[in-house]
């Protein structure tokens, strides 16, 4: 049994009615834990906390009504699945005793330890958990503003803009038109993103029109499951998709919207009938506003609890952090979530933090039955975080499978993308 | 539900804290995160990730784990996520995932 002899034997004694939250507030290890942000960190603390501290009186500010996922948005790009598929709501979080506030934050008072919402309404706390995501770096690249991303889409940040968009100009290339993939510098949301992107696009336009090309220029020379990538896309794309790193100048400075074309480094200029932009990042703006990003854009964090280097009593989680080797990604956010809403617990209760192990999997999709993944297990470390020796790695490539193990692990590995998906959508909003 | 009962029970307790019995929960919690994503938030499975709530035998359950982790047992992603946990780990795993003896 999970129950220690004399935790059951308190259980059994107790009344286990969870009272009213007056009630609670004067026990130890109750509280007020308010989160910004309703995405992978932001639901995750949410859920968890009701799972397992009910003491803790959660609130949960997101200002979207709905949340569509980062990951299968390129699925519905490609025309495997529609935009409401990766959708969900937030009422079934709400019937957990989730007290959710759809609301723009306006300001963080951290030391009055205050939010005060676009409505004018303070909303009090113990202790925050910030969970915003990125905001894209305009003018980065320069010609690359808002404006210019109604024409050169990122899909890269949903609240911001629907991958829809991209999705209808892909539809509408015509055969033989060029699709170009701008591709940023480390760091970024989600290292293998972009190159299941790329995958997805190829599948369709191989699908739907195959005299068509793609143009990905990125400003890195390296990229995550890079080998595996780059196998599949020689066995299943043959012809289509063209990868260029910086060092063979595909690192974009400028673009021009109006005439759909980027320029590289030494001055290449590529027209393209559709560009992705996937531009370089930050934290979002109300990190950034509340104080807890440094001169790079992102948030520093304490390694064992992810509270906020900068400010006190603010844990931030996901991919507004500086958490490498952590990736970005929706999966590391939902770890990060679980150990802050723990701390978090254990400090109301005057205790010591637990001790930490971050586990993250990505998944992606190169084609159809085709998937692979990469793994990392990570604890503080010395400076921040580091994997866990001789755990993690990448898929076993072609030339370690047999041809009939390969295509059974491949298939094993898109099957199970779908099955991590579905459980972690449930999780957070089941 | 079962974490959520005994934290749940040494917040109630008041003064008196069982501080391991209190540390033992909460890293079970944290540990069964990891699996949850794509277990299932109760260990169901799905989309042909195996069920892993009561279907092995507390025994059963970390051999299983040790034979990932050493590449004796075929998979495609276990042993990469299995050699990132400790003994212990795996323990407070097996135990809370075992079938009820």
């Amino acid at each position: 049994m999970a129950l220690s002899r004399r935790a059951f034997l308190a259980a059994a004694t107790l009344p286990i009615t969870l009272a009213a939250p007056r009630i609670a507030s004067a026990q130890a290890g109750a509280g007020r834990v308010v989160i910004i942000g309703g995405g992978f960190g932001g639901a995750s603390a949410a859920r968890f906390a009701r799972d397992n501290f009910p003491a803790l009186d959660i609130t949960l500010i997101e200002r979207g009504r709905t949340f569509t996922t980062c990951p299968y948005g390129n699925l519905v790009l490609a025309g495997r699945r529609e935009i409401n598929s990766i959708t969900f709501g937030y009422e079934k979080l709400a019937a957990r005793g989730v007290r959710v506030v759809h609301q723009s934050v306006v300001a963080v008072d951290a030391g009055a330890k205050q939010v005060r919402l676009a409505d004018g309404a303070q909303v009090p706390y113990d202790r925050l958990i910030m969970s915003p995501g990125i905001d894209l770096r305009w003018g980065a690249i320069e010609g690359y503003d808002e404006a210019a991303s109604e024409r050169m889409p990122h899909g890269w940040v949903p609240s911001l803009q629907p991958i829809s968009l991209l999705r209808r100009q892909l539809e509408a290339m015509p055969d033989g038109g060029r699709f170009v993939m701008v591709i940023p510098d480390n760091p970024f949301r989600c290292p293998p993103g972009p190159y299941e992107r790329i995958s997805m696009v190829a599948e369709f336009l191989k699908r739907a029109k195959p005299r068509s090309k793609l143009i990905a220029l990125d400003a890195k020379n390296g990229f995550s499951k890079q080998p595996l990538f780059q196998d599949a896309w020689a066995e299943l794309y043959p012809g289509i998709i063209e990868w260029r790193g910086a060092s063979n100048d595909g690192r974009v400075t400028r673009v021009n919207s109006a005439a759909m074309e980027v320029e590289t480094e030494f001055g290449e200029k590529l027209k393209g009938d559709v560009v992705n932009v996937i531009s370089p990042q930050m934290a979002a703006k109300i990190a950034r506003d509340a104080g807890l990003a440094n001169q790079s854009g992102w948030c520093p964090i304490k390694p064992a609890t992810l509270e906020s280097t900068q400010v006190e009593g603010i844990h931030v989680l996901g991919d507004a952090t500086i958490a490498a080797p952590m990736p970005k990604s929706g999966f590391v956010a939902s770890a990060h979530a679980k150990h802050a809403v723990a701390c978090i617990a254990a400090s109301l209760a005057g205790r010591a933090p637990p001790a930490a192990t971050f586990f993250n999997t990505c998944y992606s999709h190169v084609g159809a039955d085709y998937g692979i993944s990469i793994v990392g297990v990570f604890r503080p470390g010395p400076n921040g975080f580091a994997e866990v020796e001789g755990s993690g790695g990448v898929s076993p490539r072609n030339a370690a499978l047999t041809a009939e193990r390969r295509k059974e692990h491949r298939q094993q590995e898109a099957l199970y993308a779908d099955g991590w998906y579905d459980s972690i959508t449930d999780e957070m909003f089941g | 539900m079962k974490i959520r009962i005994a934290l749940c029970a040494l917040f109630l307790s008041g003064g008196v804290v069982n501080a391991p019995a209190f540390a033992q929960a909460t890293d079970t919690a944290l540990l069964i995160g990891g699996c949850q994503g794509c277990h299932g938030v109760s260990g169901q499975g799905g989309h042909g990730i195996p069920s892993i709530k009561a279907t092995h035998s507390r025994d059963e359950f970390a051999a299983l784990m040790r034979a990932f982790s050493a590449n004796e047992r075929p998979g495609t992603i276990m042993g990469r996520i299995s050699r990132g946990y400790t003994p212990e780990q795996i323990a407070l795993l097996a135990a809370h995932y075992a079938r009820p003896q």
